[in-house]
Order: C-alpha cells, then sequence, then structure tokens
C-alpha cells in the first residue's frame, strides 16, 4: 500500500491555513516541533472535558479514569520503543529534563557504579545539542570528572578515529546523539554502546530526532537510557520521556525530590517509591501523556516503516534540489544514507535569517540560527546555518517550495 | 510581497556597504555583545570626548557578524550617534528601541533620523532582537566608557 500523504495531511487542521497575507503554510520546521493531528487534540479535549482528575491519589471515579489514561500512555510508549516492561519509562518534561535528570541522579549518588569524581571522564561529542552538553558540563564541575568529546569530520559525520583513546577505563559515561538535530547524521549508536560497555560506562542516547521516525528499539539499541520528547512526535508540548534499563533506575539516586516519588517520609529522611515513580516528583502532566499516547497510536497506525520509506523520499529530493542550487552549501551528509529527514544549509554569504525571512515570505517556515548546536556550528566553521525539516504530512510540491523560496532569496540578496 | 516593508533599500544599503565599520585605537571601553538565539555577535568600541563641558561621542568602531538587521542598524547607528553629545544619542536609543515595542506607535523621524527605517522590523518580533544588538551594545559601552573617563579624573 502507498503512503496516503493527502490522507495524512487532512488530519493535522493546521496544514490548512494559510500565513503572510494568504500563502499556503509550507511547514518545514518539525525537527524543532512537529504539527499535531485532530486526534491528539481531540484526545487531550477528551481527557480534560470527561476524566479529569489527579493521579494515583484521588479516590474517585475520576481519579481512577486519569491513572488509567497516565498508566495507559506509559505501556504506549513502553511498547513504542521495544521497552521490557512500563516501569522502565519515565516520564519528564522534556529531554533536556530528561538528560538532566541523569546527570543530577550520578551527581547525587555517594556510592556505587554512579559515584563520580576526579579521574573520571564524560565523553560526549560536538554534534550534541545544546540539552546534551550543559547537563555533563554542570554534572563535571560538581565532581571534578573531566569532559571529553568526539569531533565531526568534514562531512558532518562523527570522528570516531579517536575513538579507542576517548572511550577508555576511566570513562564513566558516554552521553551521545542517536540523530543529529542540524545535520539529520544518524550516528553508530550500538557500536559505541558496545565499546563503551565494554569499559563499565553507562551510556545515554538522545533521541529527540529518532524516535519521532520509529527509529528506535531500546533493546537492540544497546543503550542504558534514551530521551525524546512529545512534542516533535505529533504530541503536546510539556512532557518528554526517559526510558532507563530497570537495574540502573533503581540504583540511580532521585533527582527531584516531593510529593509522589516516596515510599516513607520522616522528619529527617525519606524513602523511596521504586521506578519509574521515583523519579515523578509532583503532579505529572496528565493530560500531555494522554496526547502522547494518542500521538503513539496515531504514528502506528500510518505505519512507519511506510512514513520512513515517504520521508526518505523527500529528503532525496530536496539533496537533489539544493545541491541543484550553486550558492547553496549543504552542511553534512549530501546523499540520502544514515541520514534523518534535516537538512542545514548555507546560502552565499547570506545571513540565515535574512533566508528564512524571504522563505517565511513565501509561506515556506525553516529555523535560522545555531539550532542550539553551537559547538558543532563552530567545528564546522560556520556561524549560523538555515534548517528544513521533514515529516509524514510533507510533500514534494513542499520541497519545490522550499527551492523556490531559496532562489527569491538569492535574487532578494542578489546572490550572483 | 511584504518583505520591502522589512528590507528598506537603505537596510540594504548599509548592509552592503556599512558606515565606520573596523575595530579603531584608542578607545575608551569595548564590549562584545551576543544574541544568543542566533549566535550573532558584536564586538563594539567608544571613545568619549569633553565637549563644552559636556560628553559627546567622539567614535564608535565595531566588528560584527550576523544577519543584514544587525549589520546595517550598527552601520545607521554609527551615523548617528559620531559627533553628536552622548545624551543625543541617548536620546535616539530610547527612540529606537520604543519603536521597536511598540509596532503602533508613529516613529518619530526628527529623533531618529535614518533609523526610522527600521520600523518595519517591529512587525517581525523574532528579528527585533537583530535591529537592538547594536544599540545595546553601544548603550553598554557608553556607559563604561563615561565611567571609566569620570573615573580618570576624579
Amino acid at each position: 500500500m502507498t503512503f496516503d500523504v493527502a490522507r495524512v495531511r487532512k488530519d493535522f487542521p493546521i496544514l490548512d491555513r494559510t500565513v503572510r497575507g494568504g500563502k499556503p503554510l509550507v511547514y518545514l520546521d518539525s525537527a524543532n516541533t512537529s504539527q499535531k493531528p485532530r486526534q491528539v487534540i481531540e484526545a487531550i479535549t477528551d481527557f480534560y472535558e470527561r476524566h479529569n482528575a489527579n493521579i494515583h491519589r484521588a479516590t474517585h471515579e475520576l481519579g481512577e479514569e486519569a491513572t488509567q489514561a497516565y498508566e495507559g500512555a506509559r505501556i504506549k510508549v513502553a511498547r513504542f520503543i521495544g521497552a521490557a516492561d512500563e516501569s522502565e519509562v519515565i516520564f519528564a518534561k522534556n529531554v533536556s529534563e530528561a538528560i538532566n535528570l541523569v546527570a543530577y541522579g550520578i551527581g547525587n549518588a555517594t556510592s556505587g557504579r554512579f559515584r563520580l569524581g576526579e579521574g573520571d571522564e564524560v565523553v560526549i561529542s560536538e554534534m550534541e545539542h545544546h540539552s546534551n552538553i550543559v547537563p555533563w558540563q554542570l554534572l563535571c564541575q560538581r565532581t571534578g570528572a573531566k569532559l571529553r568529546w568526539f569531533g565531526v569530520t568534514a562531512n558532518g559525520r562523527l570522528d570516531l578515529s579517536s575513538a579507542d583513546d576517548l572511550i577508555n577505563e576511566r570513562t564513566k559515561i558516554l552521553a551521545i546523539s542517536h540523530q543529529s538535530n542540524v545535520l539529520g547524521t544518524i550516528n553508530p549508536v550500538s557500536d559505541l554502546a558496545a565499546r563503551a560497555h565494554a569499559v563499565g560506562a553507562v551510556v545515554l542516547v538522545d533521541a529527540a530526532q529518532s524516535v519521532p521516525h520509529g527509529l528506535m528499539d531500546v533493546t537492540s539499541l544497546g543503550a542504558d537510557f534514551v530521551g525524546f520528547t512529545s512534542h516533535k512526535m505529533c504530541g503536546p508540548t510539556g512532557i518528554g520521556v526517559l526510558w532507563g534499563r530497570r537495574e540502573l533506575l533503581e540504583e540511580l539516586p532521585p533527582f527531584l525530590g516531593g510529593g509522589e516519588m516516596i515510599e516513607t517520609v520522616w522528619m529527617d529522611h525519606s524513602t523511596y517509591a521504586p521506578p519509574p515513580h521515583k523519579f515523578e516528583a509532583g503532579t505529572m502532566p496528565i493530560a500531555q501523556a494522554v496526547g502522547l499516547g494518542a500521538a503513539i497510536d496515531y504514528l502506528r497506525e500510518a505505519d512507519l516503516a511506510a512514513v520512513r520509506a515517504h520521508e526518505h523520499g523527500l529528503v532525496s529530493r530536496a539533496l537533489q534540489a539544493l545541491s541543484e542550487i550553486e550558492s547553496v552549501r549543504i552542511l553534512g551528509p549530501t546523499e540520502p544514507v544514515d541520514r534523518g529527514s534535516a537538512i542545514s544549509f548555507e546560502l552565499a554569504d547570506v545571513h540565515p535569517h535574512d533566508v528564512s525571512q524571504v522563505l517565511d515570505d513565501c509561506g515556506v517556515a525553516v529555523r535560522a540560527g545555531h539550532h542550539c548546536a553551537w559547538p558543532l556550528h563552530r567545528a564546522l566553521g560556520v556561524q549560523s546555518s538555515t534548517r528544513a525539516s521533514f515529516y509524514l504530512y510533507n510533500t514534494l510540491d513542499e520541497v519545490e517550495a522550499l527551492a523556490e523560496g531559496i532562489r527569491t532569496a538569492e535574487k532578494f540578496f542578489k546572490v550572483t | 510581497m511584504q518583505l520591502e516593508s522589512l528590507y528598506q533599500e537603505i537596510i540594504l544599503d548599509h548592509y552592503r556597504h556599512p558606515h565606520h565599520k573596523g575595530l579603531r585605537e584608542p578607545f575608551d571601553a569595548e564590549v562584545h555583545h551576543v544574541n544568543p538565539t542566533c549566535g550573532d555577535e558584536i564586538t563594539l568600541r567608544v571613545t568619549v570626548k569633553d565637549s563644552g563641558g559636556e560628553a559627546a561621542v567622539a567614535d564608535v568602531s565595531y566588528d560584527a557578524l550576523g544577519c543584514s538587521i544587525s549589520q546595517a542598524s550598527a552601520s545607521v547607528l554609527t551615523d548617528l550617534v559620531i559627533g553628536k553629545p552622548v545624551s543625543e544619542g541617548m536620546e535616539v536609543s530610547a527612540a529606537f528601541l520604543e519603536m521597536m515595542h511598540d509596532r503602533d506607535a508613529e516613529p518619530d523621524d526628527e529623533v531618529l533620523g535614518d533609523a526610522v527605517v527600521f520600523a518595519g522590523v517591529a512587525k517581525y518580533p523574532a528579528r527585533i532582537k537583530c535591529a537592538l544588538l547594536g544599540w545595546m551594545a553601544w548603550k553598554d559601552a557608553t556607559a563604561r566608557a563615561l565611567s571609566s573617563v569620570n573615573g580618570e579624573q576624579t
């Protein structure tokens, strides 16, 4: 069965609207946040209209329904990523919070495998989003551990030539992105995780850009922690996920203390609930969890293999169309191999803000700047870039609209 | 196309041929400002002088990386403040800030001079920081220059 993008588009009410004085919206900023299908919006509305109550503590029918809806979403997430058990799925605010949860939890460890100190090393890469850099800088500052990182090659792949040096007996943590939010590069996470495990390190994967495309089986990936966020996968903002191996979640000290994460509380000490609740302090984003569950249902229904094939077609065509424009320089892999559906580029010496402004005037929504990956831009020798990213609802016509918009920007800024 | 309301010809001219660009000696204060959302940056130096008992702007020199709006804005700024009393420059700066933050207000071209061409930026909230980058750097550097000069005098 072929993928019916026209039918998919009907599910996303926002795609019908016009922008900038009547131009059809061409939304190419899904790596930033995805649009939401009616099914997700309705699930959230239905929860608020019919089932709203606090979870785990309300002793009435609504409370039971709300708890069931929230915990039901956890089960959907677990199945979506191939987790052994839903107790390995922790809800957080977003990927940043998921990564901070691990980093601060480790920082709170006074003994055991998570204790970190001088002589220990934390390894990241230059390709990371700031959310997978700054928490580790903070952790290293607190503990005296040393932060090290993989560089990137000129064509936007991880420079693995230093892997033997970087991953050694001092390595305690490897934190790496599954797919670059700037370049689209898909990293060989399983191989790196195997190396890291061989020296006894724990492995965290930032999967914000891969999970939305159904590219996640936590069992075969080989990582210990995986973070991703709802709003990039057709779900609402305000909720993200940390998956962790059960035995590690049991050992990892809590991050945020408060209601619902406890087992017992005395005035001078507390004991904690088992995972996942140990890491879910206070009232959680309940309706958002329900929305995420609906987004997962939606993506499964859409058939993720077909979605990926559709996206591959879009990216292949976009890479081709952009490479035909002489003044465009694509950052990162220019072939549609081991790369996802984000393409960042430069247009001669026209600043990305100016490129995106012209595109916006054509109705084409992209992102301009360093995309929360300043070190990566520095490593590639560019100040900033323009990024187009594709998702299941985009069309080949929209790829042409992007190319046309770039040519308009060329003319407007007199690129010769 | 609505683009022309944003990218006035004067803006594009200043962008292509910026005035007073480059860092010059001597200077009384230097600042480095960045726009963290896009990575645009400016290094700006200010020299002040005494002009009949009043502080005046002797020179503003700068080096900057950024979009057409931020580059042109810094260039227009130098035209408007160099040689003027600091108080007058601050008045322009305040009027510029007001123009950015109140898209319905009628900008005062008597005060703003060429800077009035940036009125269209107020309609694009994401670009306001671009237009303000140079002005914020100038205000900061001037305040530092004045305090360092005053410090030397006392």
